[in-house]
């Protein structure tokens, strides 16, 4: 009887439950989307973390060491015969260093605690090393009389890459990155903004401009590795500066970075409604005096979020700074604009495709490091957005 | 109000600082490479993937002990490298090269005034196949061994490249035993695994058999199998060993130096009826070996004088020696009197001559 009564219902729709099912297949649909990029993330940051985390641990070992005339000359004997290799081979590198700015030390055999090989901080975090059985032995010992630790590894934080995994760090690269990011910003910032503000306030619409515009648009599409190539063109063999520098990197970066920046700052003050101009034009206001006091500050929120959001870009960016030479050994680390450097990503890249054990999970240590710098910065742009932000 | 003095206060600075950066970097710019870059004094040099690492430690152990800045070592390649050498007379100081310089690259350097170089060979490059010692040993050809690991081959009637269909060794040859083949070697983040592609597979494929890879497009091709039938082992050569006492039919590649180190637990093939070992190397005897070189110009010294300290760093018993940190790192070091030649060559500032070049 139902039917019936639906017979004579004029709202019943008979297609409706078939329309529930499919917004409701719609709904979940989307939801599984959410939930596999949500997965991907999962699976990535655990990943991550469980491979990184242990980077931040090195072992030590306390040993005596011996210092006098001789070890100072060779200090491959300044550790007894049976620890001698599961020293850092850094270790007995900087040792006479080490005296020579210690000179009180010298002829006493006090009992310190060494870095210890990578391989013996492979063992001791359970992964795979290449520790014979005899070493492992007398690792073992080491581990009964408290003698062998794992510290917090600040050589990760204060050293630059190094051929010894032990002894390689992060802090190079990472003033590498900000140095190369300064000049990105203090490049590409400011003429972006300009552009920005021209293209949108004073250009008139003709063939030329529209020119203009559409290579805008497609630069903004155009792979970065092209970047890399302009700048080896223009930067260093056209202006002769010097090769694997932050300023050359910072500059092909900023040309990379540029367009978005011009195409976010247009967005941007094209949102600032034509009501204010008007009004501001009407009480006879110049078009300097109307940009700078109204359109401007009101555009800058979204300014800031393209730009801090293309500058993030930038800081993760790799391929354009193989050509311009920044991907290469570069252990020190850099002082100034001109001398060479590496950026995080680069250093990441480098280490990746090394072998070792140690080396692997530098990596995801160095990946943390720089994901939570791109997310505070990301994290600053969403700021001031919102401290900004007006709603019309 | 407030707001919008501030912003444009930031943006005045941003411009002012930008332009004040600009100016200033690149005057400094200018007058480092200018003034024949005194206050510079790093090296820096580009060139071979396979020479990369153990021109990095000698770099690495220079700026630790040395007090000057550590050398900056890129890895562009022996071709790259070359190009880059021979286009101006600043730097790159030296490039780093897995094969002499050919006849063509110093014409080129030639052709923008750089002919004061010293070539200053620094090594080997040797890489083994090795089994147990206990099964019966093998005498290999390099081409039987790129068709036993090449992941394309030439087919049986040499008129195609297909996928590679062999399992065992005597389809490959009659005349090889006829047991599976199993290669455990390195991984791809190697270096012993870049050089034995360029060594093995890409000399067939740009030499024997280039005709027939050009034709398919497959220019240079140095594709390892993916099939199983060669393993990646890590990075651990002690491991390939392992599985090599536990797998008497398994061969192991890898670099000459830990041939020598494992010699009473594994023996190696002849290659193109070449035993390895370090006469046959250094002879050019056994096939899958290459010498090592870097390229250093000497107009540079005087500029760079860390130039010296490095090269008298590299070619020093220390580095480069029978018990050098190098051979840790796979280089095959060459015999003591050429060892001697080479370190006296280099230091002398001996100038390379072209028409020993090919």
């Amino acid at each position: 009887m139902s039917n019936n009564i639906n017979n004579h219902n004029p709202f019943y729709d008979p297609t409706l439950k078939k329309r529930h099912l499919s917004d409701k297949i719609f709904k979940y649909m989307a939801m599984s989307a959410l939930l596999i990029s949500v997965a991907f993330l999962l699976v990535f940051f655990t990943d991550i973390i469980s491979k990184g985390l242990p980077s931040y641990k090195q072992a030590y070992i306390e040993l005596p060491v011996k210092y006098n005339t001789e070890t100072v000359a060779d200090s491959s004997f300044a550790i007894d015969e049976k620890h001698y290799e599961l020293v850092s081979r850094a270790w007995y590198r900087d040792m006479p260093k080490y005296v020579s700015e210690n000179p009180e030390v010298m002829n006493k055999t006090p009992i310190e605690w060494v870095l210890a090989d990578d391989e013996v901080d492979q063992y001791m975090k359970g992964h795979q090393n290449t520790l014979t059985d005899e070493q492992k032995t007398v690792v073992e010992e080491l581990k009964k009389q408290g003698k062998v630790e794992s510290k917090f590894n600040t050589l990760f934080f204060t050293t630059g890459d190094s051929k010894i995994p032990e002894n390689s760090g992060f802090l190079a690269s990472a003033v590498g990155s900000i140095l190369t990011i300064l000049v990105c910003i203090a490049f590409a910032f400011p003429i972006g903004v300009m552009s920005a503000i021209y293209l949108e306030e004073f250009k008139k619409d003709n063939k030329m401009s529209q020119l203009i515009e559409i290579n805008i648009n497609n630069l903004a599409a155009v792979p970065s590795i092209l970047f890399g190539l302009l700048g080896l063109a223009v930067f260093i063999n056209f202006f002769g500066l010097p090769r694997s520098s932050a300023l050359v990197g910072g500059l092909t970066l900023a040309l990379m970075t540029l367009p978005v920046i011009i195409v976010s700052g247009r967005t941007a003050l094209r949102s600032v409604p034509a009501s204010i101009r008007q009004a501001a034009y009407g009480l006879g206001l110049t078009k300097w005096q109307v940009v700078k006091d109204h359109v401007l500050p009101l555009g800058m929120p979204g300014i800031l979020t393209g730009s801090i959001i293309g500058i993030a870009r930038a800081m993760g960016e790799t391929a354009p700074l193989i050509i311009v030479g920044m991907i290469a050994f570069i252990p020190d680390i850099p002082t100034s604009f001109t001398q060479a450097a590496t950026v995080m990503p680069a250093q990441i890249f480098t280490w990746a495709g090394m072998p070792e054990g140690a080396y692997i999970e530098r990596v995801s240590g160095a990946i943390m490091v720089l994901l939570a710098i791109l997310l505070t910065m990301n994290a600053v742009a969403i700021y001031f957005r919102k401290k900004y932000e007006i709603k019309w | 109000m407030k707001k919008s003095i501030l912003s444009i206060a930031t943006i005045a600075t941003l411009v002012f600082v930008g332009c004040g950066d600009k100016s200033n970097d690149k005057n400094a710019a200018s007058s480092a490479s200018s003034s024949a870059a005194v206050s510079e004094n790093q090296i820096k040099m580009v060139g071979s993937s396979t020479v990369y690492p153990f021109a990095s430690a000698v770099a690495e152990e220079l700026g630790a002990t040395a007090g000057v800045p550590t050398p900056v070592v890129e890895s562009t390649g022996t071709g790259g490298g070359m190009k880059m050498f021979c286009a101006s007379n600043e730097s790159p100081d030296i490039t780093n090269a897995s094969r002499a310089m050919k006849a063509k690259e110093y014409e080129e350097c030639k052709k923008n005034g750089i002919t004061n170089i010293t070539q200053a060979q620094i090594g080997f490059d040797g890489i083994v196949l090795a089994q147990d010692k206990s099964s019966a040993p093998m005498s290999l050809t390099r081409n039987q061994i790129f068709l036993a690991v090449a992941a394309k081959v030439p087919s049986k009637d040499g008129k195609s490249i297909i996928d590679n269909p062999y399992k065992n060794w005597n389809e490959i040859d009659a005349s090889l035993p006829a047991k599976p083949i199993i290669v455990y070697g390195p991984p791809k983040s190697s270096g012993t695994r870049d050089s034995f592609e360029e060594m093995v597979i890409e000399h067939a494929t740009t030499k024997d058999f280039k005709d027939l890879y050009e034709a398919a497009g497959l220019e240079k091709f140095k594709s390892v199998r993916t099939d199983g039938v060669y393993v990646d082992s890590g990075e651990n050569d002690n491991l390939i060993v392992q599985k090599l006492t536990k797998d008497k039919n398994a061969i192991g590649v890898f670099g000459y130096g830990f041939l020598e180190e494992n010699s009473d637990k594994v023996i190696a093939a002849t290659v193109d009826g070449a035993t390895p070992s370090s006469d046959s190397i250094a002879s050019g005897k056994y096939p899958i070996s290459r010498s090592l070189f870097f390229y250093v110009k000497n107009d540079r010294r005087a500029a760079v004088p860390a130039l010296d300290k490095y090269i008298a760093l590299f070619m020093s018993e220390k580095m480069i020696g029978d018990r050098g940190n190098l051979k840790k790192l796979g280089l095959v070091p060459m015999a003591k009197e050429q060892r001697d030649a080479a370190i006296k060559d280099v230091m002398a500032k001996k100038v390379l001559n072209p028409s020993d070049l090919k």
